[in-house]
């Protein structure tokens, strides 16, 4: 797979919110272990500092832990997990009324185009 | 404390024909960083590579590294890619490989014919029968396949085509050496920016930023390279 990085943006945080997205998304489920730093620098083809810096980030919100010599693994808090895909629900959301809002459509309308998706 | 310092260059200048060509360079470069060497055609940046590694003499100033002058030790631990190749051309590719382990005690031979593999290449052509992009990725090959402390690579991206270019970066990026630190000036920037630690803009012989790239980029606001075409309008 290809992951592209806006140059405006650090990187270490585009890298934050990938994973974030697997961890949400269950591509890393709870207790899975990590690739190392370098493996994971070379999936997403960035310098392995970045990955560490991004690594580190996301250790210090608990969202993933080291275990000493072993490498780093997800965290077995499953709340924590899905409070941040709330989080995220939430920000879509959010985006999507905005968005409506722009064009002159309140809530409810904005609720009315969202049924009518198909899927 | 661990001295994290691997090079340091202190109050280095260099003319030629008594134009000033590097003028009172200092610059610290520590270990296990990517620092992209940033600069206009003709700001100095090559010179600057070429006294790193010790093919010209200062006028002024020295370069430490690992505390010691540059020389014979300095050389045994600095891979370089220089701008034009220096291999002999009528060589066959295992021909270069022997050279190269002979040569230096880091050289990875199996690394060196892992990456020609990967490559599809006949290791008994010869350089010469080679495309330019084949002879600019045997190159690198055989400089990122050494176990060295730094890689100082003087444009390896310029006059590529773009699927080369990502392949350039890639093997960069997985072969370096863990704890290394790597070099890489180009003029090139927004292809290669994503993978600096660190910039160092030089502009007519002098430093005219160092900085981390990302606090960079959160400080500006915007990219490397938009922040350089801003600093160096012509």
């Amino acid at each position: 797979m290809d992951f592209t990085f806006d140059n405006n943006i650090p990187i270490y945080i585009q890298l934050l919110e990938y994973i974030k997205i697997y961890l949400i998304s269950g591509v890393f489920k709870c207790g899975d272990k990590l690739p190392s730093v370098r493996d994971f620098a070379n999936t997403f083809k960035v310098n392995p500092n970045t990955m560490q810096k991004a690594l580190s980030e996301l250790e210090s919100m608990n969202l993933i832990y080291t275990e000493r010599t072993n490498g780093k693994y997800v965290t077995n808090d499953k709340n924590l997990i899905k409070k941040l895909k709330d989080e995220y629900a939430v920000e879509l959301a959010k985006s999507y009324f905005e968005g409506m809002k722009k064009i002159g459509l309140g809530k409810a309308d904005s609720i009315k185009y969202l049924k009518e998706i198909d899927d | 404390m661990i001295n994290m310092e691997l090079l340091k260059i202190k109050k280095l200048s260099k003319s030629f024909d008594n134009k000033k060509i590097l003028d009172d360079i200092n610059l610290s470069i520590s270990k296990g960083k990517i620092i992209g060497l940033l600069g206009k055609n003709g700001a100095g940046k090559t010179t600057l590579i070429k006294l790193i590694n010790d093919l010209l003499t200062p006028d002024s100033g020295e370069i430490l590294f690992k505390g010691k002058t540059i020389g014979v030790y300095s050389k045994e631990h600095i891979s370089y890619l220089p701008e034009r190749t220096y291999l002999d051309k009528s060589m066959k590719i295992s021909e270069v490989i022997n050279y190269f382990s002979e040569f230096y005690n880091d050289f990875n031979k199996e690394r060196a014919y892992k990456l020609l593999e990967n490559l599809d290449l006949d290791l008994n052509s010869r350089i010469i029968k080679m495309s330019k992009g084949m002879q600019e990725k045997l190159q690198l090959i055989l400089v990122m396949s050494r176990d060295a402390d730094l890689y100082v690579l003087d444009e390896p991206l310029s006059g590529v085509d773009p699927a080369t270019r990502d392949y350039i970066l890639d093997t960069i990026l997985s072969n370096f050496k863990e704890g290394a630190s790597v070099i890489i000036s180009t003029h090139l920037i927004s292809d290669i920016e994503r993978i600096l630690d660190e910039v160092v803009f030089v502009d007519k012989g002098k430093i005219v930023l160092a900085s981390s790239a990302d606090e960079l980029r959160k400080k500006e606001k915007s990219s490397i390279d938009d922040i350089f075409r801003r600093m160096f309008k012509c």
